[in-house]
């Protein structure tokens, strides 16, 4: 079984100890098309579930990133300012977005699963 | 997904559907917006090659009959009289307070004018036009459709399949034959780059679409890549950069007054639209670029160093030829001057921007 966790808005997230890495899927990156600008949360910052954590632009248009937890971000991906394409070519791999040190770790339990998830697009399609 | 049934559809909607493409409604039409490539790719493989366009939503008109040059010209500022047939113009309708009611592009030809007008507007168009002119002069030709090839080798591929468009200069039109298709042909476009609009009975449309997407310079391009395009162009979208409100003097397009329409008016709006012209405006469309990476979209405020409003953009987005953020508003004229530094509000934070020159990108045109 696979440790991610997903959310109805998209994101992702892996947990690595007390700490959560936070993406956006590949459906979601699909969705927005070329990526050309990622607004990253900086690290210090208080998250809420479900709140606004940042931007992601894409050329058509401006969406944004919800946190899927509540927490502090401990760390933005640097790398995204200089290749916000990586948000494209590797979703769940070098293009996540955020990592957070979850304040209320139940919080990860009321995800969706990977199933869940999946039959949720197929879902929306 | 099938289109929602309010949606119009062009007689090439089942081959966007073939290719891939993702749909969205526009000016009542469910359009592709983009292709599996995306916007970036056929963006700048237009820039690079050529791009084939369904532009087949937009208003073509057709106008015949003795006086319909005289009464167009009071529509428009444009000098249609000194138009040469074969000979093709950008101008624009106003209205009585010399607002613009829509951009259009009009063609002379032997026997009539030909006229193509934006999707969004074309209703309205054709009854501005009926009212103003003679009885049974103007005549909505809905049964055919319209398409751009846009890009530097989209005249070669023309040439391909019938050679006199190599003695077509910009801005000139004419009939070709395509693949034994009659087409009426005019070498121009709204992505800043040489090309074509071709007009093509519409159960002709698809065939000739196959036709051009088979040759091997040319992918298909949706309206996502078409605005980009046009706002590196710095070409104006109506309804974004245009309306209404907006004179011909305001939008820079002052240039498209010809110089005997400025001498004699004759056309709505004439007297305000002159005599701004004189007095100069109270804030002018200007080329913005955002020192940032973050675009900096439609409607974002833009502020002087103390944070007061002087303007407001009115198309943004990321430019993929320019390779960062590009924008067109509208300022007060003491900000309009290349170089000088303004704020844009964005996300309720302020970020560094320069007015900039336009077109973003040299144009591609000869």
């Amino acid at each position: 079984m696979s440790d991610v966790r997903y959310t109805k808005d998209h994101e992702w997230i892996r947990l690595e100890g007390g700490i959560g890495v936070v993406g956006i899927t590949d459906y979601a990156q699909n969705a927005l098309g070329d990526v050309v600008f990622v607004e990253v949360p900086e690290a210090g910052k208080t998250l809420a579930a479900g709140g606004e954590a940042g931007v992601i632009e894409s050329v058509k248009a401006a969406s944004e990133l919800y946190s899927p937890v509540s927490g502090e971000v401990v760390e933005g991906n640097a790398a995204l300012d200089g290749d916000p394409a990586l948000v494209n070519s590797a979703p769940t791999g070098d293009g996540w977005i955020f990592k957070v040190k979850l304040s209320k770790p139940d919080e990860v339990a009321a995800l969706m699963s990977e199933a869940d998830y999946k039959a949720f697009v197929e879902g929306l399609d | 997904m099938t289109a929602p049934e309010t949606l119009l559809t062009t007689p090439l909607h089942g081959l966007h559907r073939e290719l891939g493409a993702e749909f969205g409604g526009f000016a009542g039409y469910d359009m592709p917006i983009r292709y599996p490539a995306g916007i970036m790719a056929e963006h700048l493989h237009c820039r690079a090659s050529a791009a084939l366009f369904d532009v087949s939503h937009m208003g073509q008109v057709l106008v015949k009959g003795p006086g319909v040059i005289e009464a167009l010209e009071r529509l428009v500022p444009g000098d249609i009289e000194a138009l040469k047939v074969g000979r093709q113009r950008y101008t624009l309708f106003t209205n009585a307070h010399g607002g613009i009611m829509d951009d259009l592009m009009v063609t002379r030809r032997e026997s009539d004018l030909y006229v193509v007008v934006n999707a969004g507007c074309k209703s309205g168009d054709l009854a501005h036009m009926q009212a103003h002119m003679p009885p049974g002069t103007v005549v909505m030709l809905d049964d055919r459709a319209l398409v751009a090839l846009q890009g530097p080798k989209a005249v070669d591929v023309i040439a391909r399949l019938d050679p006199h468009i190599g003695a077509m200069p910009f801005m000139s039109a004419r009939e070709l034959t395509l693949g034994g298709i009659d087409c009426w042909v005019s070498r121009s476009g709204y992505t800043g780059e040489d090309g074509v609009e071709i007009s093509v009975p519409a159960e002709h449309a698809e065939t000739l679409a196959r036709l051009l997407l088979a040759q091997p310079e040319v992918m298909p391009a949706g309206l996502g890549a078409r605005d980009s395009l046009r706002l590196e162009a710095g070409l104006c979208l109506y309804g974004a950069d245009l309306d209404e409100n907006t004179t011909p003097v305001e939008a820079g397009l002052t240039w498209t007054i010809g110089k005997r329409r400025k001498l004699e008016g004759g056309f709505l709006g004439a007297e305000p639209i002159l005599e701004q012209l004189f007095a100069g405006p109270r804030r002018i469309r200007v080329g913005i670029r955002p020192e940032g990476k973050a675009p900096a979209r439609a409607h974002t405020i833009i502020v002087d160093e103390t944070s007061n409003e002087i303007g407001e953009i009115t198309s943004g987005g990321f430019g993929p030829s320019v390779g960062g953020p590009v924008a067109m508003g509208y300022v007060t004229p003491d900000y309009a001057d290349d170089g000088t530094a303004i704020g844009l509000v964005i996300r309720g934070k302020v970020h560094p921007a320069r007015i900039a020159p336009l077109p973003f990108v040299p144009k591609g045109w000869k």
